[in-house]
């Protein structure tokens, strides 16, 4: 016999019944798009503190957002010019290097030459701003959805989409899923695709830095979603406690697959706004504006380094693209929102801005597109040579077995021989 | 040579350690200042100052995931968690991250950690200081998984753990720490300083992981135990006079499983103890193994002698607890078929 639900208990007649909050996004498909929940300041308002500030004087600053480009392209404020011309022109091929890369592989796995691809459409300034504003030797610890912090820093694409088709070259010998890269001569830790938990890994390696006397620093990824992991809070505990030299970056691209952010709360505070219980300083900045990425960042590295402790910041972006191919957004948020997103398109506005001070013009951009889409395409016909998933050369069985302990022991021989292989 | 308790053995081979290599850092709750709640890391704060050995927030999912973190950068982290039932919350970090890391990342980045905590019953500890989650982690691919019965295996295991370039869960039996335990709970507590691996070397030493010990040669029946189940055996087979041989397995994996079908096909009989619950735990595998490389050597069927599948419970410690008057009647039982 099951247990009977206990039976309502009769409120007292001022009492009205209790009801449960499920938030809802703004709209659905079919709806008009709506941010009118997001409040963007104008570019240039909010001040810059000094890097040793405390958590506490600079509170407000997780409850606005941070912005360089005005609406004219112009850079303004205090966080304007941690870059040359020469610096945002590298950003921008970064960029566009990024999008012709998912792109490319966006139709290899339409092609059946991999099972699985996440594009990072939209969110490009992220990745690319904050990986050119490390030095080597530092460390992040990403998520699925970073590949341009490989790409910025000009890492082989051959190897990337060697490891996307599984195929004889992939150095991670077949057994990650595709986009889950490990490059550690890059700085870059393998990626889990088990949500947050390299968020706390983050710490502890930046806590060993310090232990070792060491100048390198870490950065920590998660997107806002995962935000409800343990592992996020048990990182900022750890944060908060050892102050060790690491950034806490969140990625708000407002979708978790077909969750909004106010399933991971982000309905009565913002994501930046966490840090303040555990006194950690916290930005939220424009995740769609190269400059104010590549300041932030800057900010936040500079920091850690002279062992200020950690920081947080909320970067405010928009998923463009579905969460992965297997995804279809269509399904649960109207198909215009992307286009109504208050914050525009990173590759867009710093074009932009590099026309306006006369550092680009949109034939040089249109050169850069053809030579960046050849050189991507070079890489996945010479990458395709090696195999692709289902059709070419590919790992072999017998190494399905290495790697599992340092030294293969007995138990495993005996399958790999069960095996056959 | 010093006789010592299982904690002292532990202490020691932590200090040898943290001593020998300057990349073993050692923190977990409790574990900095006071020197931990059972004092197997009491003074190593005073001897290496607090950026090597370190109180940590109550967060297992914390400890465990920073340990992966410092390993990645090079370090070598030695972890406690205060009890093994408190060990879940950082299950996902020592499944999901701990045990593949090297695998998933081609050994582009590895875990050498040595996660330790003390575990199993025998101390009125309730379902919440009682467990033997052994089985949660042997099936696990990529973790080893060491559990000694006295203080000179503790040491020498703890070392080769310590060096260990893959992670390597630790468990303590707690009832061992301060003595052997029979499973005779009415008896009075009898101290390491009379048991014979109560000496321990000073000096460094290794246990290699994955080789089991005879702690005692017979030809009747082969018994396999682990931890305080060791101890329970001994005093079974003295009690019933009856010529057990008993395999102290001190790592479950990787598993010994020579020294398993040379002593079973030997006795043609076997009897498997475990503290943990019966369904699933560690004994099945250890009977599957035994009924794959022996079964013609068989005379009899297996049989367990285990925990009850059941929360370890408080008041009936001792009806939950496998002692020896269970393990004795197995041990007839086996010999009768």
């Amino acid at each position: 016999m099951s247990d009977p639900v206990p039976p309502p208990i009769v409120a007292p007649s001022t009492t009205p019944p209790l009801s449960l909050h499920v938030p809802e996004p703004a709209v659905r498909p079919g709806g008009k798009p709506d941010f009118s929940h997001v409040r963007v300041p104008e570019a240039g308002t909010v001040r810059r503190p000094p890097l040793d500030v405390a958590a506490a004087d600079i509170r407000d600053l997780a409850y606005t957002i941070i912005r360089v480009l005005n609406r004219e392209g112009r850079a303004v404020g205090d966080w304007a010019g941690s870059l040359d011309a020469d610096g945002l022109r590298r950003g921008l091929r970064a960029m566009i290097k990024t999008r012709a890369f998912d792109a490319r592989m966006l139709m290899a796995q339409r092609q059946g030459k991999t099972s699985f691809y996440m594009q990072s459409t939209g969110e490009e300034a992220i990745a690319c701003a904050f990986q050119l504003a490390l030095e080597p030797g530092d460390m992040n610890f990403p998520t699925y959805r970073q590949q341009g912090l490989l790409i910025a820093q000009d890492w082989p694409l051959v190897d990337m989409m060697c490891q996307i088709f599984s195929n004889e070259k992939d150095r991670l010998g077949g057994r990650q899923l595709p986009i889950m890269y490990s490059a550690r001569d890059a700085g870059f830790f393998s990626i889990s695709g088990n949500l947050g938990t390299q968020y706390v890994q983050a710490v502890g390696w930046a806590m060993a830095s310090a232990i070792r006397g060491d100048t390198r620093v870490a950065a920590a990824w998660i997107g806002d979603g995962s935000t409800a992991e343990s592992d996020f809070h048990s990182a900022l505990v750890f944060a908060s406690v050892y102050r060790p030299p690491v950034i806490l970056n969140i990625v708000n691209n407002q979708w978790a697959i077909s969750t909004s952010q106010a399933i991971a709360g982000g309905e009565n505070a913002t994501f930046a706004a966490r840090a303040h219980g555990y006194g950690i300083p916290s930005l939220r900045v424009d995740g769609n504006d190269y400059l104010a990425v590549h300041a932030a960042a800057r900010w936040a590295i500079d920091r850690a380094r002279r062992n200020l402790g950690p920081t947080l910041i909320e970067w405010v972006t928009y998923r463009v693209a579905a969460h992965s191919t297997s995804d279809d957004p269509s399904k649960y948020r109207p198909k215009e929102e992307s286009d109504a997103w208050p914050l525009g398109d990173p590759v867009e506005r710093l074009k932009n801005h590099l026309i306006g001070i006369g550092e680009w013009s949109d034939e040089r951009h249109a050169q850069a597109r053809a030579e960046i889409d050849q050189e991507v395409l070079d890489a996945a016909r010479e990458a395709e040579r090696h195999g692709t998933l289902h059709t070419g050369p590919k790992p072999s069985a017998k190494a399905m077995f290495e790697g599992v302990y340092k030294d293969m022991p007995k138990h495993l021989r005996e399958q790999r021989r069960e095996l056959g292989v | 040579m010093a006789r010592i308790t299982m904690i002292e053995a532990i202490r020691d081979a932590i200090d040898l350690m943290m001593a020998r290599d300057d990349k073993v850092v050692v923190f977990g709750e409790d574990v900095g200042y006071f020197g931990g709640v059972f004092r197997c890391t009491d003074g190593l704060q005073r001897k290496y100052g607090r950026t090597r050995c370190f109180d940590t927030p109550i967060s297992e999912t914390g400890i465990v995931g920073v340990a992966i973190g410092m390993g990645a950068y090079g370090l070598r982290p030695v972890c406690e968690i205060q009890f093994a039932d408190y060990v879940y919350p950082a299950y996902d970090q020592i499944v999901s991250e701990a045990a593949r890391l090297r695998y998933r990342s081609a050994g582009e980045f590895t875990s050498p950690l040595t996660i330790r905590m003390p575990c199993g019953g025998g101390i009125f500890g309730g379902q919440t200081h009682s467990q033997s989650p052994e089985a949660c982690f042997t099936h696990v691919s990529g973790l080893k998984t060491v559990i000694p019965s006295n203080p000179y295996d503790a040491k020498g295991l703890l070392i080769s753990a310590i060096e260990d370039d893959d992670p390597v869960i630790f468990l303590e039996p707690k009832r061992l720490y301060n003595g052997p335990f029979s499973g005779h709970h009415d008896q009075p507590v009898v101290p390491w300083s009379r048991h014979p691996l109560s000496e321990v070397p000073d000096e460094y030493y290794a246990i290699e992981l994955g080789k089991a010990a005879i702690r005692r040669e017979g030809a009747a029946v082969t018994v396999i135990a682990y931890g305080t189940m060791v101890h329970v055996a001994e005093a079974a087979a003295a009690e019933t006079g009856i010529d057990a041989e008993i395999i102290d397995l001190r790592t479950l994996i990787p598993l010994d499983t020579d020294t398993i079908e040379q002593s079973v096909r030997k006795t043609g009989r076997c009897v498997i103890l475990h503290e943990a619950t019966r369904t699933s735990g560690f004994g099945a595998e250890l009977s599957a193994q035994v009924q794959e490389r022996c079964f013609h050597h068989l005379e009899a069927p297996i049989l367990r002698v285990t925990g009850w599948d059941t929360p370890y419970p408080h008041a009936q410690e001792w009806d939950y607890f496998p002692g020896p008057a269970r393990v004795g009647r197995a041990l007839k039982a086996v010999m009768e078929a």
